[in-house]
């Protein structure tokens, strides 16, 4: 059924903004995280990173072949940029095929039997963290203390290339292995102890801020990524309104929970420094195909995000809840989109037009 | 007019499929493909069903009026899914408790009830039966081929359990295909099945095009 619908006529203006431009901008913006991460978990990190992005290059390289698309989209820079993103939200001493199989999702199922860039539902990275997540709980959630690649504890290439390719033989890897903030957390109120007795010691914002702490690749400084944050939103490749809402929706509920019983609930500055927040908040949940395109949209899936966030770390089975909300609110982005109008010009909400007034009155 | 033995082989198992080409009985072709074993063990049990209830429900053609068709024909399903049900409860107990609940639910199965109303109320006795293997076959051929995608992908095994739930014999069939493998558990939760189903039919239709071309440049 065709909808009786007036045409809507310019003028428009180009932003200037095209899709290489905005992905390259993305990745610019990651670069100081990104290079932060792989200098604080070393060689491993740094395989870790080069498979996983290769492996999304690869597999985006096939996709075009089958479907008979021509390669020169290769360019657009979205096959790097999904596998960057993922990379960062994976722990830095996962074995390759965590990053290969990981990027091979994201690429095949999260994006090319959708039909390629931009007709996906679902962001491609956070899909195949899922699927890792569920399919390999063990080595995905086994993180490493931060061992700055020029300290005497961090691993060489020689014993790098055990932990991640397990080329000359395996690198024990719970001996070095180390609980991220929430995980803990979770872990010691599941056994009865108070946040106060568990986090005693542990546990410093500052730190957690600068990044120095146990965490995804790319996920740990909350500093960098805010600077990177910046720029994007100063050139206006992405809006105020998902990281805005997304990180009130963790906050809030957090902080009214944390002030009703502080011993249960963590308080709202650890729920917004931890783990993938920040990241999730500016670099994920902004992704600009599978989030609303109005700007009401954008803070209703922002703040369901954050909520949900909230929700999945603390009662949830999972530690870290951020690649299921952004998931889960992808899928209602739809909904949103055709509850959330924009009224067009001259008309009401209903799309009736305005009553004319006449002139001279 | 009687379609030919040839045809109706060639519609069950590959141009009417009834996963393939009608994307029917969805429902047991997620739920029990987890592995190989399992899937074969289904497929079997619903062609058997498929061929008894054609027969039946063909030779009986003239006396059901068009008017109760419906409600007759699922007397008829029912009453030969539970012949087959206390069968596999008898004879193959493992299986039987595999498949527990779905071995009843074959009744709902939307194959059978649409092959009777489609092939078995109008044709002949024989036709009808051929028919009903043929379909069940096809659905076999689905059901064990997405079993052992996502068995081999999900556990590094094909037809686990086979000697166990198919009877000795079958053990032959037991093969462990990638050793040590440490299992990709999506695959054999239920997105692992959706995820096998898309990626089959998507094959599927890449060799009918395939054929397609290569029929339309012959005839060129």
């Amino acid at each position: 059924m065709i909808e009786k619908r007036p045409l809507i006529a310019g003028p428009f203006a180009h932003a200037g903004l095209s899709t290489p431009m905005v992905m390259a901008w993305v990745m610019i913006a990651l670069t100081p995280a990104t290079v932060f991460g792989l200098g604080l978990f070393g060689w491993p990190a740094i395989f870790l990173f080069v498979v996983t992005v290769g492996t999304a290059v690869a597999a985006e390289v096939a996709c075009l072949r089958l479907a008979g698309k021509p390669l020169a989209t290769l360019g657009d820079g979205s096959a790097v940029l999904s596998g960057w993103i993922l990379a960062l939200s994976l722990p830095p001493w996962a074995p390759w095929w965590i990053g290969a199989a990981g990027a091979a999702i994201a690429m095949v199922v999260g994006k090319h039997v959708f039909g390629g860039l931009g007709q996906n539902l679902f962001n491609p990275a956070m899909v195949a963290r899922v699927a890792l997540l569920i399919s390999f709980p063990l080595e995905m959630t086994r993180y490493v203390a931060p061992r700055p690649i020029h300290s005497a504890v961090a691993p060489d290439v020689r014993e790098a290339l055990a932990v991640t390719f397990g080329i000359g033989g395996r690198a024990d890897l719970d001996a070095v292995s180390s609980a991220s903030l929430l995980g803990h957390a979770k872990t010691e109120l599941a056994r009865g102890v108070p946040l106060s007795d568990a986090l005693a010691g542990g546990f410093d914002p500052w730190q957690l801020f600068l990044g120095n702490a146990v965490g995804s690749l790319g996920e740990t400084s909350a500093l960098l990524l805010l600077l990177g944050g910046a720029l994007l939103l100063a050139l206006r490749v992405i809006s105020w309104h998902v990281p805005a809402a997304l990180l009130l929706g963790v906050a809030v509920p957090a902080a009214a929970c944390h002030a009703l019983d502080p011993e249960r609930f963590l308080p709202p500055l650890t729920h917004a420094l931890a783990a993938s927040t920040v990241f999730g908040a500016l670099f994920i949940a902004t992704d600009l195909v599978t989030s609303p395109v109005t700007r009401a949209g954008q803070l209703i899936y922002g703040a369901g995000c954050g909520v949900l966030i909230f929700v999945i770390r603390t009662w949830g089975g999972y530690p870290e809840g951020m690649a299921f909300a952004v998931l889960l609110m992808n899928a209602a982005t739809p909904l949103i989109d055709r509850w959330v109008r924009p009224r067009v010009y001259g008309r009401d909400r209903k799309g009736r037009p305005l009553p004319v007034r006449e002139a001279g009155r | 007019m009687t379609p030919r033995a040839r045809d109706i082989l060639k519609d069950g198992l590959w141009t009417g499929n009834v996963t393939f080409a009608q994307k029917l009985a969805l429902c047991p072709l997620l739920a029990v493909t987890a592995t190989a074993t399992n899937g074969l063990g289904m497929g079997l049990a619903t062609t058997a069903v498929l061929a008894a209830t054609n027969l039946a429900i063909s030779a009986l053609r003239r006396v059901i009026t068009p008017q109760v068709r419906i409600p007759a024909f699922i007397l008829v399903i029912a009453g030969i899914v539970t012949l087959v049900d206390t069968a596999i409860n008898a004879w193959g107990h493992e299986l039987y408790k595999v498949l527990g609940l779905f071995i009843p639910l074959i009744v709902t199965n939307c194959v059978i009830l649409g092959r009777a109303e489609a092939f078995a109320s109008r044709n002949r006795p024989l036709p009808s039966a051929l028919d009903g293997l043929a379909m069940g076959l096809g659905f076999t051929l689905a059901l064990t081929l997405i079993g052992a995608i996502r068995e081999i992908l999900g556990s590094g095994t094909l037809f686990a359990g086979a000697a166990l739930m198919l009877g000795a014999p079958m053990g032959v069939l037991e093969t462990v295909v990638i050793p040590e493998y440490k299992g990709f558990l999506l695959m054999i939760l239920p997105p692992g099945g959706f995820l096998a189903l898309g990626f089959v039919l998507a094959g599927k239709r890449l060799l009918d095009a395939r054929a397609a071309r290569k029929a339309a440049a012959a005839t060129a």
